[in-house]
């Protein structure tokens, strides 16, 4: 196990660089333009948006200020309650189908063969790819009569499916593209992972007779942990902000099976033009996802720390 | 070799391609739709490679008037916001990385974790009440928020590692923080300079949440042009996928020239816009 500590205290000192004292003011010019754009893009929409949200801001009435009223409607939206349901399981599966079948991919692709590189950038075009192209194609492709899946599956003896036409089926199938879409985002970070692991523990698993499993389950496994709690992360904040895929195939339908509180807040603010509304709607939605993202990196250093404790 | 050997190289090679096939499979069929005829399209068992090829298909899409309005429009909106993002972005990933100023990097992990409706909101009034909304203007500013933080985030990763022993060189030798920025830090930085600008190209070129809410009529680009043949040709499958297709090869093609770089990049940060 001492390896296994070595690599958590190794992944802890990276974590926690040391800060140069020095900061000379005159490379301030360099970053000024930038600190411009970003105060009027990215914070200036943040300081409205929080101060909309506490406005009855309809486009075309009057502007009233209303305190927390829109916070307090959330709770009693049936549609924003199933929203946050939709959203969690689209998003559980969305981060654990990628990572399962990304941690396959990344051992694949960390042995040699050739024309690797050229295969791994065919491998992570569906990532690159631009969205709405390939949500059209899969649309084509989950048709009920004339998809191609529908086919496929008649071929290893399965019934037609619906796919995204049936209210019960309609999240999966959107995984399906997602975890097409996504799973080379976390091949790529744990090939990284893979990249860094030292050979000695293989040589001596290998002398000691370990099978290929047992290698990979108990060195390879606790060594790229922390490259999956990474790719988790990002895995999770995209899922949970998915649009386009979800848009152009479903628009959160049929009905509102497949509405996620992402498209929720885009049919507020700009089919219903509740501005107000849909700026508390953007706030709880950021604040979800900045807990997400903090209860995970917790999780992470929870690990790091049992796992030193089982290495002593 | 010894069978064992070769029983590891047919196994990997099965595992690579089982690994693949679904990004070649899904692209060769995206393929197969664009270049069939309607008949072809509606055929059960389905046709993979047609009799015919309706090579018409692509002619009918590009020869529309829209498609090349829509197709400069993206140009304008990706080559614009991607540029003003290399002037704006390569100086402050060099200020931030000189300074060491780590913190300010929270900034761009905001605007990673944001949604990009959130942003669109109070955007969209700031537009219509500056009567930006009609122009490409709006999507161009909008469009800032993906590729700005692209470029920052990766060039603070280069300049952190370049060498700073030549940097010091110069300033001894008097020259200014400019000129030292511009011919001793950013000749070493070019491969970083190449990453930045291809991932900020192809994440504003796939953007589509901006569009659908600023774009009118005149000033879609092509995802959003995508989206809206969708709902009205529903049924004319062969058109619709060579014009998806034609909009995201350019991308796709990048990509596989590209991979070395937009593996360190997406790898060193792993960004992604919107």
């Amino acid at each position: 196990m001492s390896v296994t500590t070595q690599a958590a205290s190794r992944a802890a000192q990276t974590e926690a660089a040391p800060e140069r004292e020095l900061r000379p003011p005159s490379y301030w010019p360099f970053v000024v333009p930038a600190l411009v754009v970003v105060l009027a893009i990215i914070i200036f929409p943040w300081l409205f948006t929080i101060w909309m949200s506490l406005s009855e801001w309809k486009v075309g009435s009057p502007t009233t200020f209303v305190g927390l009223a829109n916070y307090l409607r959330l709770p009693n939206d049936p549609r924003f309650v199933e929203a946050v349901g939709h959203t969690i399981v689209y998003t559980a599966l969305s981060v654990l189908l990628p990572l399962i079948f990304g941690t396959l991919a990344a051992v694949v692709f960390h042995q040699k063969f050739p024309a690797r590189g050229f295969l791994r950038g065919v491998f992570i075009m569906p990532m690159m790819a631009t969205p709405v192209a390939i949500a059209l194609v899969w649309t084509m492709m989950f048709h009920p009569q004339l998809g191609v899946l529908n086919y496929l599956l008649s071929l290893v003896g399965l019934p037609p499916q619906l796919w995204v036409f049936n209210p019960g089926t309609v999240i999966p199938s959107l995984v399906l593209v997602e975890t097409w879409q996504w799973t080379p985002l976390v091949m790529l970070i744990v090939l990284g992972g893979l990249a860094a692991i030292p050979i000695e523990p293989y040589e001596s698993a290998e002398i000691d007779g370990a099978n290929f499993w047992q290698m990979f389950r108990y060195i390879t496994l606790p060594l790229i942990t922390p490259f999956l709690f990474i790719a988790g992360m990002i895995r999770m904040i995209d899922a949970v902000k998915s649009f386009d895929i979800i848009f152009a195939i479903t628009q959160g339908g049929p009905g509102s099976a497949s509405e996620t509180i992402n498209l929720y807040l885009y049919s507020v603010a700009f089919v219903y033009y509740d501005l107000g509304y849909g700026s508390a709607i953007a706030v709880v939605f950021f604040i979800l996802i900045v807990i997400l993202a903090a209860v995970l990196l917790y999780l992470r250093q929870r690990t790091a720390w049992t796992e030193i404790g089982g290495g002593a | 070799m010894s069978p064992r050997q070769i029983l590891g190289k047919v196994g990997l090679w099965l595992a690579v391609f089982v690994i693949v096939s679904p990004a070649i499979l899904f692209f060769l069929w995206m393929a197969s739709l664009s270049l069939k005829f309607e008949v072809d399209n509606a055929a059960y068992p389905p046709v993979f490679i047609p009799e015919n090829f309706a090579w018409k298909n692509y002619a009918d899409v590009l020869a529309s008037n829209r498609f090349l309005t829509y197709f400069v429009n993206s140009l304008i909106v990706t080559g614009t916001a991607t540029m003003l993002a290399m002037l704006i972005g390569v100086p402050a990933g060099y200020g931030i990385a000189r300074m060491a100023a780590h913190k300010s990097a929270v900034v761009i992990l905001i605007a990673r974790i944001t949604p990009g409706l959130s942003y669109l909101i109070p955007l969209f009034l700031l537009f219509q009440w500056l009567g930006l909304l009609g122009t490409l203007a709006p999507q161009i500013i909008i469009h800032l928020v993906v590729t700005v933080p692209i470029v920052i985030w990766i060039m603070i990763g280069y300049f952190e590692t370049t060498p700073l022993e030549l940097e010091e060189a110069a300033l001894i030798d008097g020259a200014t923080r400019w000129q030292v920025f511009r011919h001793v830090a950013l000749p070493i930085a070019r491969p970083g300079l190449a990453v930045a600008f291809i991932l900020a190209v192809i994440f504003s070129w796939n953007n589509f949440v901006f569009g659908i809410v600023l774009a009118g009529r005149e000033t879609r680009t092509l995802p959003v042009a995508v989206y809206n043949m969708i709902s009205f040709d529903q049924l004319s499958w062969g058109p619709l996928a060579a014009a998806a297709l034609i909009v995201t090869f350019p991308v796709l093609l990048l990509t596989v020239l590209a991979q070395r770089q937009i593996v360190a990049g997406l790898t060193a940060g792993a960004v992604k816009g919107g």
